[in-house]
């Protein structure tokens, strides 16, 4: 009896101190960017690309950095949402009850996913010397979506899998079309979809391993896809590996600012999660 | 029986992968009345019942032999177009599965998949259905309303009225009250009876009061075989067969 009590409390106290390992470390690591970033933090850091001297200490901003980034990890999630959905579609709705053909695509997209950032922009990076592209917006994005497509289908995979077999059947058994009930199961899933843009957006956003080669770096602001971009990963690391102070706390601020953009991202996905869940029972 | 049947089962056989769901069933469902399919639970009467539909199709490692004719149209003929068939079947189900819609685009789903698209034409399927299932005074003021707002028994009425806004000749119940409250439950069994002046009901049930209480014919499957079919009465009073008389009696469940 005392041996089972004993056992209850040393459990209770393990976990009680997982979780404030865990959410210690998260407000360790927001607060010690905060405490290094907020001094450095200014207008100029959000509204201004990097001036004459910017990497010596001088004027300018990150906003090349700011900018880049959105074009990258937001045409990367729209360019991945066109292949992931119809892949999730496919493997769920079309070759159901072939098990073999969807086991398979399942396990080459578990596989893709543990693929390491670094191979990817290495496979952009090769692709673009074999067309003879420079670095540029596009070959980022075309990294960066080859990154995150595993993240998509696996999320939107999981999501359409909780769909109640009925409801398809549902909508099969008015006469619809195998398209027509994908439609349906889409607009199930609609909160699922959102969570999916915000896993995908929010790794695509902070990687920097897929935009090294292939997005390159700028101090302006792209105006074509052709441009090469620059993006707040390596905007963090190039300031941080400087040995001036004030360059290394700007490196501090513009994590402050990648910080700031992901939970934006986040608390706005919950909100529109929650505005398109209506109709779920 | 004299009239003509509108599903006629022939020498139909069901594997799933290697089990023998159902072995060699013959019956003829008749027209415009309602059949009821009972039987203690895995004896394949819910198989046999989404073989109709062709809903049997998507489970994984299916096999179908012999033959289901509806309206004399065998519907596993390879050129037979399964939408068509399907569209000529309302289906039920356990439970409540309205469409992540509105109560009105829940009914006017099946219409409009089907190409009718004048809102005028919509508008009155939807309030006749509606009629049809005793919903409409509960609902006329929310049709915009999310169909998952309704309680479960007015989902499944719901369901009932989206099945019949497609103009179907045949309704499937698989076990359609089963998560219902006693009230909603009589509500459903009670327009069973209503709709068999316009189509073919056939349920599946494992409550044999609810059986006596609606059709007109029973199925007794066990084993994934046809024991007995006949009327009602006929069967749970009087069954000819050793094995029906000791389902009914409860010895068997």
């Amino acid at each position: 009896m005392k041996l089972r009590k004993t056992e209850e409390v040393f459990f209770k106290i393990l976990m009680i101190l997982a979780a404030v390992i865990v959410c210690g470390s998260f407000f360790l690591i927001v607060g010690t960017i905060f405490a290094k970033g907020i001094p450095y933090m200014s207008l100029d850091m959000l509204t201004k690309t990097p001036g004459g001297g910017f990497y010596i200490g001088k004027e300018g901003g990150i906003l090349n950095a700011i900018i880049g980034s959105l074009y990258v990890a937001g045409g990367a999630t729209i360019l991945g949402l066109f292949i992931s959905v119809p892949v999730a579609i496919f493997i769920n709705i079309y070759i159901n009850g072939k098990k073999f053909l969807s086991d398979s695509l399942r396990v080459a997209f578990d596989v893709l996913f543990g693929i390491p950032s670094i191979v990817y922009g290495a496979f952009g990076f090769l692709i673009m010397v074999y067309f003879g592209f420079r670095a540029s917006l596009l070959g980022g994005i075309i990294a960066v979506t080859l990154l995150v497509i595993p993240i998509l289908v696996r999320t939107l995979d999981e999501v359409i899998r909780t769909v109640p077999r009925e409801l398809g059947d549902a909508a099969l058994s008015l006469g619809a079309t195998r398209w027509e009930m994908a439609k349906v199961v889409l607009r199930q899933i609609k909160p699922g979809i959102f969570t999916a843009i915000l896993l995908s957006f929010g790794r695509a956003i902070g990687d920097v391993a897929s935009v090294l080669f292939t997005a390159g770096f700028s101090d302006n602001i792209p105006t074509s896809l052709h441009e090469p971009a620059a993006t707040l990963p390596l905007a963090i690391f190039f300031q941080l590996s400087s040995p001036v102070e004030e360059v290394q706390g700007r490196g501090y601020a513009s994590a402050l600012i990648l910080t700031i953009i992901v939970l934006i991202i986040t608390v706005l996905s919950e909100i529109l999660i929650k505005k398109f869940s209506k109709h779920k029972s | 029986m004299t009239q003509t049947p509108h599903i006629s089962v022939q020498h139909l056989n069901v594997h799933i992968g290697n089990q023998h769901i159902l072995n060699d069933i013959n019956i003829n469902i008749p027209d415009k009345k309602v059949t009821s399919i009972i039987g203690p639970s895995g004896c394949g009467k819910t198989t046999l019942l989404k073989s109709f539909n062709r809903l049997l199709d998507n489970t994984p490692g299916v096999k179908i032999t012999g033959k289901v004719l509806v309206d004399g149209e065998d519907i596993y003929d390879p050129k037979a177009e399964v939408t068509h068939i399907r569209k000529k079947m309302g289906l039920l189900s356990q439970r409540p599965y309205p469409l992540p819609m509105s109560i009105y685009d829940n009914i006017a789903y099946g219409p409009r998949i089907h190409g009718i698209k004048k809102k005028q034409v919509l508008d009155q399927l939807v309030e006749e259905q509606l009629k049809a299932t005793g919903l409409w005074n509960e609902v006329k003021d929310r049709l915009n309303a999310s169909a998952s707002r309704l309680s479960i028994g007015q989902q499944q009425r719901l369901c009932l009225a989206r099945g019949l806004a497609v103009n179907p000749e045949i309704i499937l119940g698989d076990e359609s009250t089963s998560a219902l409250d006693p009230v909603s439950t009589s509500i459903i069994e009670d327009l069973f009876i209503s709709l068999k002046e316009k189509y073919s009901i056939v349920l599946v049930t494992h409550i044999l009061r609810q059986a006596r209480r609606v059709s007109d014919y029973i199925i007794f499957v066990y084993g994934g075989k046809v024991i007995e079919f006949g009327p009602t009465e006929e069967v749970l009073l009087n069954p000819k067969e050793e094995l029906t008389r000791e389902y009914v009696k409860g010895y068997i469940s």
